[in-house]
């Protein structure tokens, strides 16, 4: 469709309005870690990496960046077990209710996580008794991060011919030799993918992780909701602000990247077999 | 304790099983080789045997009672129309499916509940599944490499099997970057390198040009009789099955109509499907036949069989009938033309006729002639159903 001179314009400026109203804040935040005043005065009389030394010296953010990254790897790891065999079992076998089990499968994702933390508080403590602890957090994270891999891996399942893993078969392989010579190949970069979304995903959720996550524990998120209000911990909450964004950026951008290769190199080898 | 199988007892049995498929994926080719040599002294037993092979998907039947003997280093083709059952059949063979009843064996052994890494017969797939990630000689060598074959060992050989194929320089290319006749004969290089005692192929001249095939044709064969191991083919093609095959099975409605050489198959058809399906036929119903012969059964006649008589006069020697017609359409095909004639209170029939017509399409068309046969050009059908 051919766009008018005007029309390109208008698109434009309504496009640039709004990034720039989903960006600015984060720049603001982004700036403000470095501002040398406390009271974050606009524009900021000069700049300092003090916040950022303070932060880094303060034993309650450390502790709390070790534990986000502790949750993130380990449910991650969960995810992409689980996600992989769910999207295998659903997209290469027919089996009574699978229809039933993918509904149920993707659903975690679009359920509010208030209602996730909620009903995951309820059944750990109530139901089996378990104290809450970081493995809590990581057992409710892994419930929705599973559904970013299973989504990745079954979107490459189905572009890849089952016929790969019967050959492997007819060539004398059993299961698990062919899931290492030739499934698992061509779900590398789609489980890459998946699982820095699902790491990245864990690394800044607050909801549920309020509802499972044990007494003493702090992720950095919830550190964040801790010290928001209290006035002489704001600049360090800003660097902590930073981390986090950047610590979920960066695997987003990467998963982005090789999803986006990954799709071009499998559209040349649709064109190459055409011919 | 006792009342219950015991989580022990169920992962020994998982532990069993797992150690079962890895002991026959080790197993070396050779001794296997060897044991095939020991136990098939005897010719009477076929390299395939099916035995009432029935399979069901759903509410459709795919295969219907099939039962069939392949020999020893024989070229079979499965013929027949798309849905007829045959690449079906295929899958059970390589065991991608597991039969609703009846049974495989593969050299006297029973196959039928194995799994396809436990079978000695490999597949040449229509789409020729080669693995894209890997270089050629790691797609051929991967049968080998499943079996424990040191490295060095396995790509040599897939280095010589590659050879054998004419693909010897392209060793390092992935698949992506081969064209379709290519690609197909490394699929055939990666199935044999593991020496199978069936080769399974499955429509896999389907993608190539006609120019390739009718190349292909001729080497497959030559492949075939050279490393004397038995091929099962299935094709719709039915001049491919003819040109390749020592005996061919006709698939209709998930059975098999007819099993026979190519000459029997085309010169002596069991039915009026395999009439129709191999070649192109005259058929004249019961009916027809009837006021010809005064036998009410089917009968074919192939277009090469009948003359035409331009003049319109019948022959009057004896062992030959004529029928007068009307000359309704010609087509050309190069060695010689298709001849369609309306007879007269019978069937529409084509006739090859080689030599040069006696006039141009537009004078002849629409004129009186009369066709002719020898009586023992006339092939009786058994009526379906008996």
């Amino acid at each position: 469709m051919r766009l008018s001179r005007s029309a390109k314009v208008v698109l434009g400026i309504i496009t640039a309005l709004v990034l720039l109203f989903i960006y600015t804040p984060l720049l603001l935040v982004v700036v403000n870690s470095f501002n040398a005043d406390r009271t974050f005065g606009w524009p900021p009389k000069g700049f300092t990496l003090d916040w950022w030394v303070k932060a880094f010296d303060s034993p309650g953010v450390r502790e709390a960046v070790v534990s986000s990254l502790w949750v993130a790897v380990v449910s991650t790891i969960i995810s992409l077990v689980l996600g992989t065999l769910l999207a295998i079992s659903l997209q290469r076998y027919e089996f009574f209710g699978r229809d039933v089990i993918n509904l149920l499968v993707i659903l975690p994702i679009a359920l509010p996580g208030v209602v996730t933390g909620i009903a995951l508080n309820n059944m750990f403590t109530t139901i089996l008794g378990v104290p809450l602890s970081l493995w809590t957090v990581v057992i409710a994270h892994a419930t929705f991060c599973m559904v970013t891999v299973f989504n990745n891996a079954i979107a490459r399942l189905r572009r890849t011919s089952a016929g790969l893993e019967e050959a492997s078969a007819d060539l004398g392989a059993g299961v698990f030799t062919t899931f290492g010579l030739v499934t698992f190949p061509q779900l590398r970069s789609a489980l890459l993918a998946g699982g820095l979304l699902a790491f990245a995903l864990s690394f800044d959720e607050i909801i549920v992780t309020t509802f499972t996550i044990g007494a003493g524990e702090t992720t950095l998120p919830i550190w964040i909701l801790q010290n928001l209000f209290r006035p002489n911990q704001a600049p360090v909450v800003n660097v902590v602000a930073v981390v986090l964004i950047v610590v979920s950026i960066v695997p987003i951008w990467l998963a982005q990247r090789l999803s986006g290769d990954s799709v071009r190199v499998s559209g040349a080898r649709v064109k190459a077999d055409g011919r | 304790m006792g009342q219950q199988p015991s989580v022990d007892w169920i992962t020994f049995r998982c532990v069993a099983l797992l150690w079962t498929i890895r002991q026959r994926s080790k197993a070396h080719p050779m001794t296997e080789t060897l044991a095939a040599g020991t136990s098939t002294g005897s010719e009477a037993v076929p390299a395939i045997r099916l035995r009432k092979l029935t399979k069901v998907f759903g509410d459709t039947v795919a295969v219907n009672g099939v039962d069939l003997d392949i020999r020893h280093g024989e070229f079979f083709s499965m013929l027949g129309p798309s849905g007829s059952g045959k690449t079906t059949v295929l899958r059970l063979i390589a065991g991608f499916e597991l039969p609703t009843s009846g049974s495989i064996e593969l050299e006297g052994k029973d196959v039928t509940a194995m799994a396809p890494f436990q079978r000695d017969v490999n597949t040449v797939f229509q789409d020729y599944a080669l693995f894209p990630h890997m270089s050629l000689v790691d797609n051929v060598a991967y049968g080998l490499r499943v079996r424990g074959m040191p490295g060095k060992q396995r790509r040599e050989r897939a280095r010589e099997a590659l050879d054998r194929v004419q693909l010897g320089k392209f060793l390092g290319r992935k698949p992506a970057q081969l064209s379709g006749g290519q690609r197909q004969r490394v699929a055939l290089a990666r199935a044999l390198v593991v020496e199978p005692k069936v080769l399974l192929l499955d429509e896999p001249l389907g993608a190539l040009d006609l120019k390739l095939r009718q190349q292909m044709q001729v080497e497959l064969k030559e492949l075939q009789r050279s490393l004397g191991i038995t091929f099962i083919f299935v094709t719709h093609d039915q001049e491919e099955a003819l040109t390749m095959s020592d005996r061919i099975g006709v698939f209709n409605n998930g059975g098999i109509e007819q099993i026979g050489t190519a000459h029997e198959i085309y010169e002596r058809p069991g039915g009026i499907f395999v009439a129709n399906f191999v070649g192109t036929s005259n058929i004249f119903d019961a009916g027809q036949a009837q006021a010809i012969y005064g036998r009410p059964d089917p009968l074919c006649i192939r277009p090469e069989r009948l003359r035409v008589a331009w003049t319109g006069e019948p022959e009057r020697r004896s062992g030959t009938t004529s029928r007068p017609g009307t000359v309704t359409s010609f087509v050309y095909v190069g060695h010689a033309t298709q001849v369609r004639v309306q007879l007269d209170g019978g069937p529409a029939v084509v006739a090859l006729v080689p030599e040069k017509l006696p006039g141009s399409d537009a004078d002849l068309v629409n004129g009186p002639v009369t066709v002719s046969w020898d009586d023992d050009a006339v092939v009786w059908l058994p009526a379906p159903g008996t």
